[in-house]
């Protein structure tokens, strides 16, 4: 089997033609690319306010959510967005299915390509469980990370970024500020390269150093651990979920110090430019990394972000099962 | 069998012999080198024209995989991946399956390797029960059963009392002890070097740091026994110049590097390539080039290949499951050479480090071709160019990150003790 995977060649990404095949994550996308998605998003987000809300251009495809990890947002974006596309979807979910038996990532999805599907939007505990699948399926079907570990999550970043161009203006003069876990965070990644390949003039990552090491300054962000100093001049506060397993692991000594030094409150929010977009992926823990006030609030996005997230999954579906049919 | 072979290039990292001459051997030593003895008559006249002679090289962290459960591969299939890389010795870790750290392990390992008669085997015995750092082993009982060191293999000794013991204790037998640099719970969850390749991909990374308290810890309380120690595979040159400083204070600690922390760095991984995970980790280019400077001045005396096959049993595992470890052995010359060619050492130099050096740290007599040595040579091709196969490879692992690697040196002959264990 060994054999079969591919090490050490250029990006998994694209298919021999130098076409999007998969979306394993934003680093090493092409500008181009990330402005394909967000335009193709934009025409359907239009289609989502018509009576009429699918398109023909996935019918006869099979699509599989393969989903080893629990998520309620995603998996039913990624869901709703295949239906539109009149795909047919298959959601599996481990617990459920014979991973838990001990098979193999790789048995599972061979089993499944055995059943001709076109598609996998793979979430998984482990950073680059959807590069290992690319690895081993080559480009016969197309493959979306949808989470893996802490790594990247890539459709999460997109539709952050198609949120800020739309409501903020155009990426390449905000001051965007991610707050909180980012070291942990697979949405902060992906956040990151986004914003950079679409030209966003400063990235600033804030938070503790336990959570926010110097290090991420390799990333090419600013890093702060000083929240007022940090939110000083920002159009774009993108909050993120603090886990609770930190406290075990001893970067933080309670999620009430926390909230003290870097919860988004209503007054915190003045540091930043006024009418500073605030954005969270959610789950939100309210009350830790953000004040109820703040995301309920009228800078807050966070549902324009779920109905993004649909328009943006549509898009990368659609552009990755393009690639495949010549479309 | 009386065995001669003509117009060959002798290098002997020994005493620096280097020059186009023949060699003769019978009995399984060396007869001659240079001039042939009068009336000398061999079976076997081999032409040496074009090729180099140079004592056979001596792994000093070789997975055997015996005792295991053969998915791996096993000391059959390890052994010849080792005859085929022109390495003459090897010397097993400990971390086998079921661990040597009983009499009874040492004892098959040896029947097995005495079975096979391909390369010699030399046995090492856990310094610490299960390697978990908790317990001492029966360590006369193991030097009894054939060990000559006794080892951590990849897993370090967390209780400083609990070393100063083991080491003191071992020092009573004479025999040197092997260690894991890494402090052990700095680096506990690390998958790979902490830096920007572990920022960029998401995974927990195993800080250089770790290595340098480590091996700064395990120097003093050497010191407090005298106990020889050697660590194999140091990754930063923060921690080999401890342990330059500790031998310019006169203690007996030496240190080896992979050949793969000479050539590869962090940036390897790529997007989460399991086959360039290794222990220790591989580092930024930095600290590859200060231990490649290293080797050239000395301060390393030892390259190994650090050979850890894992089977196709292994693959589809993710870059957090797969287990650490590159099995490359049979590259292990050919990998070499590319420092010679990068202009980091002479050819003579990296010949040393691959067969005097380790043999210094193991504390066998150093190899040579002079007459009466005995006959363990590695013989090869320096201008043959080969590209790297996995899937041909002779070792039961396929994880190397070496794959389509063009490269320079093909051997040709292994002899262990006279006899030709390995030709192409």
């Amino acid at each position: 089997m060994s054999a079969t995977l591919r090490f050490g060649e250029g990006n998994l990404q694209y298919d021999a033609q130098g076409r999007l095949r998969h979306l394993l994550s934003i680093e090493g996308l092409r500008e181009r690319e990330l402005l394909q998605i967000l335009d193709t998003a934009e025409s359907f987000l239009s289609i989502a306010n018509r009576s009429v809300k699918k398109t023909p251009t996935l019918r006869g495809r099979t699509i599989v959510n393969l989903f080893f990890e629990n998520s309620t947002r995603t998996r039913s974006t990624f869901e709703l967005a295949a239906k539109r596309l009149s795909a047919d979807v298959l959601n599996i979910a481990v617990g459920t299915s014979s991973a838990s038996k001990g098979e193999s990532l790789m048995d599972t999805v061979d089993n499944l390509v055995a059943m001709q599907v076109d598609g996998f939007v793979i979430r998984h505990p482990e950073a680059g469980a959807a590069h290992l699948v690319v690895r081993h399926l080559g480009d016969s079907v197309l493959v979306v990370n949808a989470g893996d570990g802490q790594h990247a999550h890539p459709t999460q970043a997109l539709l952050d970024v198609f949120t800020i161009r739309r409501l903020a203006g155009p990426i390449e003069d905000r001051v965007v500020a991610i707050v909180g876990d980012v070291l942990h965070s697979r949405v902060a990644r992906s956040q990151i390269h986004a914003l950079s390949i679409l030209g966003c003039p400063e990235i600033r990552v804030i938070g503790p150093s336990t959570l926010v090491p110097e290090a991420l300054s390799a990333l090419g962000v600013h890093v702060y651990h000083d929240l007022r100093a940090g939110l000083r001049g920002v159009d774009v506060i993108c909050a993120l979920r603090l886990q609770r397993e930190r406290m075990v692991s001893h970067r933080l000594p309670s999620l009430d110090e926390f909230h003290g030094r870097f919860g988004l409150t209503p007054e915190r929010l003045r540091w930043a430019d006024p009418g500073a977009l605030v954005l969270h992926p959610g789950p939100m823990n309210r009350g830790v990394e953000i004040a109820s006030e703040v995301a309920d609030g009228a800078q807050a996005v966070i549902l324009q972000q779920v109905a993004h997230g649909l328009a943006v999954r549509m898009a990368v579906l659609a552009i990755l099962a393009g690639a495949a049919g010549g479309e | 069998m009386r065995r001669m072979i003509r117009n060959i290039r002798v290098m002997d990292p020994h005493d620096g012999f280097d020059a186009v001459t023949d060699l003769a051997m019978a009995d399984g030593r060396i007869v001659a080198r240079g001039t042939l003895p009068v009336g000398f008559t061999a079976e076997e006249v081999l032409d040496g024209s074009g090729l180099i002679a140079c004592p056979g090289f001596i792994e000093t962290a070789f997975q055997g995989h015996t005792p295991g459960h053969g998915r791996d591969g096993d000391l059959a299939s390890e052994l010849r991946a080792a005859v085929a890389g022109g390495v003459t010795q090897v010397v097993l870790r400990p971390d086998t399956q079921p661990m040597a750290d009983n009499p009874a392990v040492l004892q098959a390992q040896r029947t097995l390797a005495d079975r096979l008669d391909l390369a010699k085997v030399h046995l090492s015995g856990a310094l610490t029960t299960q390697l978990q750092g908790a317990a001492l082993t029966e360590m006369a009982g193991l030097a009894e059963a054939g060990a000559i060191v006794f080892s951590q293999a990849k897993a370090s000794v967390a209780s400083a009392a609990l070393l100063r013991l083991a080491l003191s204790y071992a020092a009573d037998l004479g025999l040197p002890v092997w260690l894991h640099g890494e402090e052990a719970e700095l680096a506990a969850q690390g998958v790979m070097h902490e830096g920007h390749s572990s920022i960029r991909l998401g995974l927990p990374g195993r800080p250089a740091a770790a290595e340098q308290i480590g091996v700064q810890r395990d120097i003093a309380i050497a010191a407090l026994s005298g106990c020889p120690i050697h660590f194999p595979h140091l990754s930063t040159v923060a921690a080999v110049a401890e342990v330059a400083a500790a031998r310019q204070r006169g203690e007996p600690v030496s240190c080896g590097v992979s050949i793969h922390h000479l050539l590869l760095t962090e940036q390897d991984v790529g997007f989460f390539n399991p086959h360039a995970k290794t222990l220790p980790p591989l580092r930024p280019a930095a600290e590859r080039d200060a231990l490649r400077l290293a080797a050239a001045t000395g301060a390393i005396t030892a390259i190994s290949s650090d050979h850890s096959p894992w089977g196709v049993d292994r693959a589809g595992m993710t870059f957090t499951q797969a287990p650490f470890g590159i099995a490359a052995v049979e590259w292990l010359l050919p990998l070499a050479l590319r420092l010679v060619d990068e202009g980091v050492v002479d050819m003579m130099t990296v010949l040393g480090l691959l067969s005097v050096g380790p043999a210094r740290a193991i504390g066998l007599p150093a190899p040579s071709l002079v007459a009466g040595a005995p006959a363990d040579l590695c013989i090869f091709d320096p201008e043959a160019y080969c590209i790297v196969e996995p899937a041909l490879q002779w070792s039961h692992g396929r994880n190397l990150p070496y794959g389509q690697w063009e490269l320079r040196g093909q051997v040709r002959y292994t002899l262990v003790e006279g006899r030709v264990v390995y030709r192409r």
